[in-house]
């Protein structure tokens, strides 16, 4: 699991100590320069000429910019994000200047148009870079995982509290126990959403949570578990579980008359882990319940988020059940 | 004062157990009798009227039949109760109650706010006038079923169960595959509740979509123009299509199943 906690502020210059950095630095400044011998020239060789001959130009400055940046690095970053660039910019300017005075007679244009051309292909590389940064800030990811953690819904909450004021005075003990299990289950809601934590430890946080449930609706709902072959030691995002249970209770068990039958099951086969929920499918009636779809996409994407493309979600209709399939790599304690 | 008889609805047991301890509790400041309770709707719907209670607690968010058309089919009632709803936690309801001053408690429910829930619907006529309409406006969706008030009794009919409704001088018709009912509702409020369900045919006439299999050129005679009819299934009844409503009502039959 890469850790995304460290966080440059997407307005922070480049790291230019960074290999990703200056080979992206490199690539867009000769393919500007491709792309202008391809503008200027009708003919391919030609093209390839005018582009061997201006990169004779530009690569001396080009990579002596970059070398000064590498050691101007730490320096750098003790200005503001906008002064930075300012002095970049200068930097490439000093080192065109000085190049456009080593060539002598073999410069290209004057001294003023050489100067501006460098400055924007500078900018440009530069405004590349912030977009690349911000588009794959690890501030954003982990914003993002944070946004997309499951919550709960208040729902549920209101009705467990009312559900353990019953029980205070007619069975306190199990008021206790239910009352631990909200506090467990709201421990882990509060926690590291970015963490991975052992399947032991969401099989009982989920356990739990269908302790409260049961309590609340009683005889409506019948779990069944099927964890016998389940790898507790695999190791998957916290909170994976726990919102496609109270899925499963939401849509499939509350709104129906008779009993719901909720099944976990939980293997590992191979190097995957497989986890299936499957509940009794009612049709969504008009203006009922929405928001099942939003629970799912979230989960989908905090898999996505974690595993990449390694994990799958998938969800159907067999009969009256309705079904999500989880589909995860087998991944130890590190 | 005589004990108010008061009928608890939750779908959740422990919830019916809650009120239960809290009217209990609060009997010295308004005495209270449970006269039944029921978790669903339709329980509620069979059982509320021979209870003969004053006040009917109830939840909002029940299997089956939600809380809001439940009070709407309850507002028939001769002795229709007061009605107090309750609901843990939805915005929307909440909302709905609001803005159509609607009583409700939000759960846990606190032993005052129902002390004085309870004051105010005592104090209160039950079958106050508007309160249907209120019911209407604070539904959320269309309902899933019709209700025809037999005196002191509910008879609902699903919605999905009815072939079509015709109007006749003071009430609608509804017409099922077992049989006939009488309503007193507005073809035109039907119209627009249920306008994905049933399509006019006719000034008079609303017909389930779903159940219109085709149609059929009489060639009329005498006094009767030639004019289309609808064919549903399950009914012999010719239910003529008006030629304003034609053009509408053809577009409705997918192609194919003519």
């Amino acid at each position: 699991m890469p850790s995304i906690r460290q966080n440059p502020s997407p307005e922070a210059l480049p790291d230019f100590r960074n290999l990703g950095v200056t080979a992206r630095v490199l690539i867009a400044v000769n393919l500007l320069a491709l792309v202008a011998a391809l503008v200027v020239e009708p003919d391919w060789n030609a093209m390839l000429d005018t582009f061997v001959i201006r990169a004779a130009r530009f690569e001396p400055p080009l990579v002596a910019t970059l070398v000064l940046l590498y050691a101007l690095a730490p320096w750098l970053r003790r200005f503001s994000y906008w002064i930075g660039c300012l002095l970049v910019i200068a930097v490439v300017l000093a080192f065109t200047a000085a190049t456009h005075v080593l060539l002598g007679e073999f410069a290209p244009a004057g001294l003023p148009r050489t100067l501006v051309l460098a400055a924007a292909c500078t900018a440009v590389v530069l405004a590349y870079l912030r977009l690349h940064i911000k588009a794959h800030s690890p501030a954003l990811a982990e914003a993002r995982l944070q946004a997309l953690q499951a919550r709960i819904r208040p729902h549920f909450l209101f009705n467990s509290l009312n559900a353990v004021l019953s029980l205070i005075r007619r069975d306190p003990q199990r008021a206790e126990r239910t009352l631990e299990d909200l506090a467990d289950l709201f421990r882990a809601l509060m926690s590291d959403g970015r963490s991975l934590v052992r399947l032991a430890d969401e099989i009982s946080l989920i356990e739990r949570y269908a302790a409260i449930e049961q309590l609340r609706l009683g005889d409506r709902l019948r779990m069944s578990w099927e964890l016998d072959s389940a790898p507790v030691d695999a190791m998957l995002p916290a909170l994976l579980l726990q919102p496609l249970l109270e899925n499963a209770i939401y849509h499939g068990v509350e709104p129906g008359t008779g009993i719901g039958d909720v099944l976990v099951r939980i293997e590992r086969r191979g190097d995957r882990v497989f986890v299936r929920i499957e509940n009794p499918w009612h049709a969504p009636a008009a203006g009922t319940r929405p928001g099942n779809h939003m629970a799912l996409d979230n989960i989908r994407e905090r898999l996505m988020l974690f595993f990449d493309d390694e994990a799958r979600l998938q969800t159907g209709v067999e009969g009256n059940r309705f079904r999500v399939d989880i589909d995860i790599p087998y991944r130890g304690r590190a | 004062m005589s004990a108010l008889r008061v009928y608890i609805a939750d779908d959740e047991a422990p919830a019916r157990a809650r009120l239960k301890e809290l009217l209990a509790d609060i009997g010295g400041d308004v005495a209270t009798t449970v006269v039944g309770e029921s978790a669903s709707g339709l329980d509620v719907v069979e059982r509320l009227p021979a209870s003969a209670a004053q006040v009917l607690l109830l939840d909002i968010q029940m299997p089956g039949m939600g809380g809001i058309e439940l009070a709407r089919h309850l507002c028939g009632l001769e002795s229709a109760p007061a009605i107090i709803f309750i609901t843990a936690h939805d915005r929307h309801a909440v909302e709905a109650f609001e803005l159509n001053a609607l009583d409700y408690l939000m759960k846990p429910v606190r032993a005052e706010r129902l002390v004085a829930a309870l004051r105010k619907a005592r104090a209160a006529p039950a079958v106050e006038a508007g309160r249907a309409a209120r019911l209407e406006r604070a539904a959320s969706g269309a309902r899933e079923f019709f209700s025809i008030v037999d005196r002191n009794r509910i008879v609902l009919v699903p919605v999905g169960e009815v072939l079509f409704l015709k109007a006749e001088l003071k009430y609608v018709t509804l017409r099922t595959g077992a049989g006939e009912y009488l309503i007193e509702e507005p073809l035109v409020s039907i119209e627009r509740e249920f306008a994905d369900r049933f399509v006019r045919v006719h000034r008079n006439c609303l017909v389930a979509r779903a159940a219109i299999r085709g149609f059929e050129r009489i060639a009329g005679g005498g006094e009767e123009e030639p004019h289309w009819s609808v064919v549903l299934e399950g009914v012999d009844e010719h239910l003529p299509v008006s030629r304003r409503m034609w053009p509408a009502v053809k577009s409705v039959l997918p192609e194919g199943r003519e």
